[in-house]
């Protein structure tokens, strides 16, 4: 009986084209969304934790407090002891020591005057110990434009904008007017060994990244971090378990009220991520939502529409012996067929163009200008898991429900009515 | 009913609502069918005749009064158990054929089969002896589109006796036949009639299907008026 309703279904175009278009469409694009959306949640993660906030991060009470005016004054003290300690308690988790800093660059000319001069927001991360894991986080390599990575002491990397806009290169030299971390005014001549461009507005308008021992030695900040980043080795951020890490970290210190004691925080706890998280999951949510809701109002309506032109066809059945609770389950097992084959050709085409996109990505640079998180300007997608069943709920759900709502008008109707149709 | 009445109605009313009014179809019905006549039920259009026939294949109910068929009250049957009846030992034939038009004439025959649960092999083999009774073993792989209307009708007919049903209710069959294709079809139902033993139970007003039947059973609106028994047809 099956096999029997299967080659009427593929036989009548007028039964199976329509609906079968319509879910194939509705799970390709729900899938390509959801696959998108997915992708940049794990860009926008990747450029947050890697370039400024880790999966957790550590820093003294007070620092997180004014967190804003990167106080370097606040800035953890024999950090490479804390930084055993973390690594000792937590071995899953890598741990890195940042300085974040800010300043004014001057770019002197031959006689040493000022040619030109910017604000910087820079940084320092351990670039030059063999092993160090911040190249790679940092994504250095690829990221370079001219020149090369810092080797020796003093040397910095420029982002290009801002090279740019001071006309310096690779081998210039470029002094940094900054506040030691005992408030006292610091002037430390740096050389720039190479540009780089990190695709985020902010780091590419007014980026430094200098080695931390460059710029321990320029704020005077001999063994200080302003933060020490934690990142899970395999890439991926937990929100839930580091949270429990960071509250059982934090009770430990409860009693105290001393001000530069160490605290931790999770990614979703820094500025703006919590609200990027929730927003990111009610619009996958809403997304989702939509497309189940107007694929199941043309399934429902093309459903009335073939059950209407199918009246007669029910009556010969009704004649032939069928009684209508088998014909409407007939009715929902062809709908199902349909939509378990157009919710695959959906899947297989969603999959293949988020492959695409997880491969070349789609360059927002228009969009993003005030975002107040770091945000990659090229979004790729990604193909998660879910991405292989989130198109199926929806699209077996809407030829249900539609199906389901409009097969109901064979029970409203009068046998002999149905029977009727017959004669016309 | 043992005693060899396939159909016995008993004062039978069908009244339609009709907004504020109403319509009687059927007023006061009393009819005797024998296991194996060929009957027509005949009389002009609106007389009742498609509402009579629709009772007694369990497609409606009766308003009042009592319709038995097969041993079975129509009025007291749920809609499962009707089609049951209708699946086990009714076949249909409509004035239109109402053919599955995305099947072909092999597969229509065999929907009935299907819901019988029949193996594969009783299926292909009830088929074949149904197609050829219509004399249409040659068009088993056409479509419904490719068939003239008497060829259509003769799939119909099929259909309708493929389970070897015990009765068989033909709406005008005819209506849209041919007078060669109406005499063929009929002498076709002639021969099963005859050989097989099914009850046939004919809705027409056309007289050429009139030849044919030995018992004619006229309504008028909605009563029947005459009941003739042919002797020697
Ligand atoms: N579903 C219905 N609703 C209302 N009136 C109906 C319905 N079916 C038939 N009738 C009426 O009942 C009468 C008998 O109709 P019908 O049985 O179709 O007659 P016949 O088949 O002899 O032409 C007609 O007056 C017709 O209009
Ligand atoms: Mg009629």
């Amino acid at each position: 009986m099956m096999t029997f309703l299967l080659k009427g279904v593929l036989r009548d175009r007028g039964r199976s084209l329509f609906p079968f278009i319509v879910v194939t469409t509705g799970v390709f694009l729900t899938v390509t969304l959801y696959c998108y959306i997915r992708g940049a949640e794990l860009d926008v993660v990747r450029s947050n934790a890697n370039l400024r906030h880790g999966h957790v991060k550590v820093v003294t009470r007070a620092y997180a407090k004014d967190v804003d005016q990167i106080p370097n004054d606040l800035a953890l003290l024999g950090a490479s002891a804390q930084i055993r300690d973390l690594e000792r308690e937590y071995p899953d988790l890598e741990w890195v020591p940042r300085i974040e800093f800010g300043g004014l660059l001057d770019i002197p000319d031959a006689h040493g005057e000022t040619r030109a001069q910017a604000p910087v927001a820079g940084f320092g991360a351990d670039l030059r110990t063999p092993g160090s894991p911040e190249p790679g986080l940092l994504g250095l390599a690829n990221i370079l434009v001219a020149g090369r990575l810092p080797e020796a002491s003093g040397e910095i990397l420029l982002s290009a904008g801002l090279a740019e806009r001071l006309k310096v290169g690779p081998g210039d030299v470029a002094t940094l007017i900054g506040t030691t971390m005992h408030g006292a005014m610091s002037m430390a001549n740096f050389k720039v060994a190479g540009t780089i461009r990190f695709g985020i507005g902010a780091l590419d308008r007014m980026g430094l990244v200098a080695d931390i021992a460059d710029v321990r030695k320029a704020l005077d900040m001999d063994d200080a971090a302003g933060e020490i980043l934690g990142l899970s080795r395999d890439g991926l951020y937990r929100p839930d378990r580091l949270a429990a890490v960071a509250a059982a970290f934090n009770a430990r210190f409860a009693g105290s009220g001393d001000e530069f004691l160490p605290v931790m925080q999770t990614l979703r706890d820094q500025p703006g991520m919590a609200m990027m998280f929730d927003r990111i999951r009610d619009v996958t949510n809403i997304i989702l939502g939509v497309f189940l809701l107007a694929m199941s109002l043309v399934m429902w309506n093309a459903g009335l529409v073939g059950t209407l032109r199918r009246y007669g066809e029910f009556g010969v059945r009704l004649a032939i012996g069928e009684d209508k609770g088998r014909i409407y389950r007939s009715l929902v097992a062809e709908s199902l067929m349909i939509g378990v084959l157009g919710s695959i050709a959906g899947t297989v085409l969603g999959l293949a163009l988020s492959f695409y996109l997880q491969a070349v990505g789609i360059n927002l640079a228009g969009v993003l200008k005030n975002v107040s998180f770091l945000m990659p300007i090229v979004i790729r997608s990604r193909v998660a898991p879910a991405a292989f069943v989130v198109g199926f709920v929806p699209g077996l759900l809407a030829t249900l429900v539609g199906t389901g709502i409009a097969g109901r008008g064979i029970y409203r109707r009068q046998t002999a009515q149905l029977f009727k149709e017959l004669e016309s | 009913m043992n005693d060899g009445m396939i159909i016995r109605t008993t004062s039978l009313v069908k009244i339609y609502p009709l907004g504020e009014q109403s319509i009687t179809a059927l007023d006061d019905v009393n009819l005797d069918v024998r296991t194996g006549e060929f009957a027509g039920l005949v009389g002009p259009s609106g007389s009742g005749k498609t509402t009579l026939l629709n009772i007694l294949g369990s497609l409606d109910v009766p308003t009042r009064g009592s319709a038995e068929v097969l041993g079975e009250r129509i009025e007291t049957l749920s809609h499962r158990k009707a089609a049951d009846l209708r699946n086990r030992h009714i076949g249909f034939i409509f004035q239109t054929f109402n053919l599955l038009p995305v099947y072909s004439v092999y597969e229509n025959v065999e929907f009935p089969l299907l819901l019988l649960g029949f193996s594969p092999a009783a299926r292909r083999k009830a088929i074949q002896a149904a197609l050829e009774w219509v004399h249409l073993a040659d068009r088993a792989k056409s479509r419904p589109s490719q068939l003239s209307g008497g060829q259509s009708q003769r799939v119909a007919i099929a259909r309708a006796i493929v389970k070897k049903p015990a009765l068989v209710l033909a709406d005008e069959p005819t209506a849209n036949l041919d007078a060669e294709n109406s005499h063929g079809i009929l002498r076709t139902m002639e021969d099963i009639n005859r050989e097989l033993g099914t009850t046939f139970l004919f809705s027409t007003h056309d007289g050429k299907v009139i030849q044919h039947l030995r018992r004619t059973i006229t309504l008028v609106d909605g009563r029947v008026a005459k009941d003739e028994v042919r002797s020697g047809a």
